[in-house]
């Protein structure tokens, strides 16, 4: 019989090879649910993981590849910060959208004036956009000790009507004749994130999610308050002993993962989207947190994770155009990724020991 | 804006049926909780029994089979998070995530093709005579069968919690799984068929939304109904009684924003349509000053001591 036995110490090994056979795992599992769809597993998965990078038209897929890395990156190093001090924000999606609202609307109220300070102050917008929605959650905790988990996702479905009422009223595109959705930004110089070397895919959410990737490494090595947040996560009574404040560890952490999160919407609609539109948000704050949980809440593998889950992305697309696999399959393959991640990562804390029956 | 128009009878019944898919997924996930299980992957199990059963309803034409095949769906995918939290021993929230996450892509996969396709009628109550009594009979007597089903299924959940010795079984590993392990129960066990019968109940609930509520598929229709369930949950400090009360709270703010909506009040749509998000957060915060009733276990995993 085999049975699980408490490992003294989490294995290093399993800690670095647990991602790696869950993609493997998954990419078995995604081949059976292609095969069954009735298309080629072993061409599905090329095209997925290995077109974006090497085919023919890799040129055009590459810098799509920083494109939607970047903000799955940004969002899932704010989410990481509080998933490792215990405190659950998944409203990143609502955070993510009002931060675009708040950004664009700032840079839509200096239309047409153009100005090198109009894109700085959106992006700070953006970012306080962002955590102003995440700290409903983190003082309505902090205050009343509500549950944080489900307050921050019903915000979410809050932001996404507040998206529709603001691209068909108060944001809409006064020459758009009718149409919902707010003036393009890429048509506004002042306001549009440009792609700082033409066709790299290189914008300024790309350069933000590197400094992110940076800063995080060091908070949490370098920095009390990083000490603090592992520390809280993982012996919260020691925390307090240590003189942790978890009242201060919630709202620091919900407050730059929300940060984080509308910065990374202002990069969005600023740039790759180009507008505030009503299906704006395409649910990289939920994909997000797969990308958190993949990296290991590390920030370097949250940098690997996030690369890994923008290839599913761009891959999933142009499986979806040459051999017709449907959308959804895309994103049930994510799923299945934090699925076996999450069963596989038993081996981190425990061993599998094969036990004699015991006599009686 | 007509208010005249709305018709207190009709909202008393529609607001029943806006009530039964949330008392299916909040009963459900309250036997679960009992256990000290925490399952988020609510929504997910929804979803997937929503699919499931209107896949089978309308390819077999009957919708009590399509009511089979929602919970057996939910209940399905509700073994997974049991796979995950009872054997892998991972972590409770993420993995409830996780299931949400992998339910609604798969929902969306199965329901290709099945957009736009009307389900078969679901079979109402109807009593001679009574059910076309004024008042009476709209609102108590000629609704579709699961809205009393819910019904029942909370009323036997409430007895079996107060008064069977299985209910107390399921408390105790609830309140502190070591000493129910202690005492020789099967913790795991428990637990897993306590997860079954969450999910079970969380795809009838989905399915009410596809084949009765809308009726029809579209990807993503829950939309928060199964997170709204788990904060029922919390609502009703873990009782069955309050279960109720809180679903038609629940279904009655939701029938009222759209009769609102639909008497054309100035208040723009999107903004009512927030109403019941902002509500549940509302009754969260008023009802988080008291977490003493939380099952003693809740969310803790466990682990065998050898």
């Amino acid at each position: 019989m085999l049975k699980l036995e408490k490992r003294p110490e989490p294995s290093t090994l399993w800690t670095y090879l647990t991602p790696l056979v869950a993609v493997l795992a998954t990419m078995l599992a995604g081949g059976a649910l292609f095969a069954f769809l009735g298309k080629d597993p072993v061409l599905a998965i090329r095209t997925i993981f290995w077109d974006p990078l090497f085919s023919e038209f890799a040129y055009y897929y590459r810098p799509q590849l920083l494109v939607k890395g970047a903000p799955l990156v940004l969002i899932a190093i704010g989410l990481s910060l509080g998933f490792r001090a215990g405190i659950w924000n998944i409203g990143a999606e609502g955070q993510y959208i009002i931060g675009a609202l708040a950004g664009a609307g700032v840079g839509l109220a200096f239309y047409p004036h153009e100005a090198w300070y109009i894109f700085p102050l959106m992006v700070l917008a953006g970012a306080l956009g962002g955590c102003a929605w995440a700290m409903i959650p983190a003082i309505l905790k902090v205050r009343f000790g509500t549950n944080e988990i489900l307050v921050s996702l019903m915000l979410v479905y809050v932001a996404e009507r507040l998206l529709a009422s603001m691209s068909l009223g108060l944001l809409k595109n006064p020459e758009g004749m009718g149409f919902p959705g707010s003036r393009n930004l890429q048509n506004y110089p002042s306001a549009h994130n440009a792609e700082l070397i033409a066709g790299s895919g290189m914008h300024w959410g790309v350069v933000a999610a590197f400094i992110a990737v940076i800063a995080a490494h060091v908070l949490l090595n370098r920095h009390i308050l990083g000490y603090h947040i592992r520390l809280a996560g993982q012996a919260p009574r020691a925390a307090r002993f240590a003189g942790v404040t978890p009242a201060r560890l919630i709202l620091v952490c919900l407050g730059t993962a929300g940060a984080l999160a509308g910065m990374a919407g202002l990069f969005e609609v600023s740039g790759p989207a180009g507008q505030v539109s009503i299906d704006f948000n395409v649910g990289y704050g939920f994909t997000a947190i797969i990308v958190a949980f993949l990296g290991r809440l590390h920030p370097v593998g949250i940098l690997l994770a996030g690369a890994l889950m923008a290839l599913t992305y761009i891959g999933g697309e142009i499986a979806q155009s040459q051999l017709g696999l449907p959308s959804a399959a895309i994103q049930l393959f994510q799923g299945m990724l934090l699925f076996f991640l999450l069963a596989i990562d038993v081996l981190t804390n425990y061993r599998l020991v094969r036990t004699a029956r015991e006599v009686a | 804006m007509d208010l005249g128009a709305i018709d207190p009878a009709l909202l008393l019944a529609s607001l029943m049926v806006a009530a039964t898919p949330l008392l299916l997924a909040a009963v459900g996930e309250l036997v679960v909780e009992r256990a000290g299980v925490l399952n988020l992957g609510v929504e997910g199990m929804m979803i997937t029994g929503a699919i499931c059963g209107f896949i089978v309803a309308v390819q077999s034409g009957s919708p009590l089979l399509g009511m089979a095949a929602a919970a057996a769906g939910g209940a399905g995918l509700s073994m997974l998070f049991a796979l995950l939290t009872q054997f892998a021993l991972a972590n409770q929230v993420a993995s409830g995530l996780s299931l949400t996450l992998f339910g609604l892509g798969l929902s969306a996969l199965m329901g290709q093709g099945y957009q736009g396709v009307k389900p078969p009628p679901f079979p109402r109550l109807d009593v001679a005579l009574l059910s076309d009594l004024p008042l009476v009979g709209p609102v108590l007597l000629s609704h579709d069968l699961m809205v009393y089903f819910g019904l029942i299924i909370c009323a036997v959940v409430w007895a079996m919690l107060k008064y069977t010795r299985a209910g107390l079984i399921l408390r105790a590993v609830g309140e502190n799984h070591d000493a129910a392990h202690a005492l020789g129960y099967n913790v795991v066990g428990i637990r897993i068929l306590a997860i079954m019968f969450g999910g079970a109940c969380a795809g009838l609930g989905g399915a009410y939304i596809s084949l009765i509520r809308v009726p029809q598929w579209t990807e993503g229709m829950t939309a928060g109904i199964g997170w709204i369930a788990l904060a029922l949950v919390v609502f009703a400090s873990w009782k069955p009684g309050r279960v109720l009360l809180g679903a038609y709270l629940f279904g009655g703010v939701s029938v009222i924003q759209l009769n609102l909506q639909a008497a054309g009040v100035a208040i723009p749509v999107e903004y009512l349509a927030m109403s019941p998000y902002l509500i549940t957060i509302l009754v969260l915060v008023i009802m988080s000053a008291d977490r003493s009733r939380a099952p003693g276990s809740l969310g803790r995993p466990f682990h065998a001591p050898s």
